[in-house]
């Protein structure tokens, strides 16, 4: 079996005397779509932030490639290979939306004096313009991307995550916010992606549909602990998830 | 056509500064030299500022900086170059250290922070007067001398000001069109997504504050060769609200903004002495009409005239201009 992408090992983390997250181990393989769901409270976002390095764990330890992180600066694991997006709409609103995807591949090339006496666009324009397309955002190219709409954000936001070739990509809650027709074209993009790259996702997300649709595992959480694990028709049968949910 | 349009109209601006002093008396010369230079200082605060979104209000004090530096090589007889040097590398350095607050403090917070620091610098070349003069400064400052002329002379000054302004205009605008000047509005429209992207915030929000107060030097630099007398004042908190508000009222991240500003702030005032006493009054009123109606300064002004004169009025959805594709 290959290196997974993404290690999980024994994550504890605490705010005070709540317990937000106990003991949580988990693998993500190369090309998996794993999702993340739980209750509100279930702690998929410490989690989250523990992988991201946004949190310390208090003890347990993650693994990008093989290799530990922690602590690191969220530049310095974005050129680790993992990509991210967020619950809230991240855009560079006064940006075009080529300057938007630009923006997300240039820190990748080159040094810091190439990306200043180099080329305006740091060579990026057709690599750019190709990952537009592939968003179906080719012909909002050249507007401010704070002035589309709520969902076509969304889709920049999810172009810019993986402008830089990222073997991993967190996906915070992609489809909060977003109208049926919208969600439908990010899905398809995002399993179209995967397909095409083999990026690992791990998604995070309320929408049950969507989840279930998208990803090939699922995890779901309660209370800090992993309560379920497998394939989403197994998920979605399980009787504990189903308390969890409704409260039973 | 239209790829020509915009180096001709730069080229036609130059013209116009060449032009502009032909025929003035000394006075009115050194007003156009005091916007130039003025107008170098806050092109450097609309990079920290305008490009970055970190507040600075210091730059009068790397003036000052840039101003004493010079002003102290020079009267020891060196030459103005190595003034200027020496002064845009010392602020650099500088602006570098101050750039180290504004990793931890943001907004009005980091607007005290660097407050505090031109009080500090102002206090600093008040008290310590065997080297900056006290109270009443240093004067005498030579001009620098060219081989192939003199700059004692008020027209010739404006032309060397006006090259120096040339060269940094021209590197500024290098910077904010090259990827740095895109990683910069990144750092200002979202410094969280910008990190998560893999832009260096940290190295990016140092080297705001150290270009931009490099400029500051520069500027100072050419200060002291123009009045050649410079006290404490000259550099005191009010020089750089005076700056800000030459920013601000261009327009704060629009390349030619601080110019506007520079323009509006220090020539506006003269425009309006023949109104005497009430010149300030029409003079701040219009400066509080400009920014409750356009917060954007006059470029965003400029900018939105120009897309109603130039856009139809009824505006089809940018996200439906290519149908509903999605």
């Amino acid at each position: 079996m290959s290196r997974p992408v993404l290690s999980v090992r024994n994550i504890t983390k605490s705010f005070g005397g709540i317990k937000a997250v106990q003991g949580v181990s988990f693998d993500v393989a190369p090309g998996e779509v794993l999702g993340l769901i739980g209750p509100n409270g279930s702690g998929k976002s410490t989690l989250f932030n523990c992988v991201l390095g946004q949190y310390r764990p208090d003890s347990g330890e993650v693994l990008v490639n093989g290799r530990k992180v922690g602590g690191q600066r969220a530049c310095d694991l974005n050129k680790m290979g993992v990509g991210r997006t967020f619950q809230q709409l991240s855009v560079f609103p006064g940006m075009s939306v080529l300057d938007n995807i630009l923006l997300a591949g240039q820190e990748h090339k080159g040094s810091m004096l190439s990306r200043l006496f180099g080329p305006r666009d740091a060579g990026l324009t057709g690599e750019a313009e190709k990952m537009i397309e592939f968003f179906r955002l080719g012909h909002l190219r050249d507007t401010l991307a704070g002035a589309l709409s709520y969902g076509q954000q969304k889709l920049v936001d999810a172009a810019m995550a993986f402008m830089a070739g990222p073997t991993l990509v967190l996906l915070d809650e992609p489809a909060g916010g977003v109208n049926l027709t919208m969600l439908g074209a990010l899905k398809d993009r995002l399993i179209a992606y995967n397909r095409d790259h083999g990026t690992s996702f791990v998604v995070i997300e309320h929408n049950m549909e969507f989840v279930m649709s998208l990803c090939t595992r699922i995890i779901v959480l309660a209370e800090g602990r992993i309560i379920a694990e497998g394939a989403p028709e197994e998920v979605r049968s399980n009787q504990m998830v189903i308390d969890a949910y409704l409260g039973g | 056509m239209a790829r020509f349009r915009y180096p001709a109209l730069v080229l036609l601006g130059l013209a116009a500064l060449i032009l502009a002093p032909r025929g003035e008396g000394n006075y009115i010369i050194f007003i156009f030299t005091s916007w130039l230079t003025y107008s170098i200082a806050a092109m450097g605060l609309n990079l920290t500022l305008g490009y970055s979104g970190q507040i600075s209000l210091a730059q009068a004090s790397f003036m000052g900086i840039g101003a004493y530096i010079t002003a102290l090589l020079t009267l020891a007889g060196l030459p103005w170059i190595v003034g200027m040097l020496a002064a845009v590398a010392a602020t650099f350095v500088v602006g570098l250290a101050l750039g180290f607050p504004a990793l931890r403090v943001k907004g009005h917070f980091l607007a005290f922070v660097t407050l505090a620091f031109n009080t500090l610098f102002f206090l600093v070349a008040r008290n310590e007067d065997w080297l900056t003069g006290g109270n009443y400064g240093l004067s005498g400052m030579p001009r620098p001398n060219l081989i192939f002329a003199s700059t004692m002379k008020n027209l010739p000054f404006y032309y060397f000001t006006l090259g120096v302004f040339v060269v940094a205009a021209a590197l500024m605008w290098w910077i904010v069109h090259s990827p740095w000047g895109r990683a910069f509005k990144g750092l200002r429209e979202n410094p969280v997504r910008a990190e998560s992207l893999g832009v260096d915030t940290t190295r990016l929000t140092l080297l705001a504050f150290a270009i931009g107060s490099a400029y500051g030097g520069l500027a100072g630099a050419l200060v002291s060769p123009l009045v050649q007398y410079i006290d404490p004042g000259s550099f005191a908190l009010g020089i750089s609200l005076k700056i800000l508000l030459m920013v601000v009222v261009g327009g704060a991240g629009y390349f030619y903004g601080p110019m506007l500003g520079a323009a509006i702030v220090i020539l506006l005032p003269e425009v309006l002495r023949f109104t005497e006493g009430y010149y300030l009054m029409i003079y701040a009123t219009a400066v509080i009409v400009l920014m409750v109606f356009s917060p954007r300064g006059l470029m965003g002004l400029g900018e939105r005239l120009w897309h109603r004169l130039t856009r139809p009025a009824r505006q089809v959805r940018a996200d439906m201009a290519g149908g509903a594709q999605l």
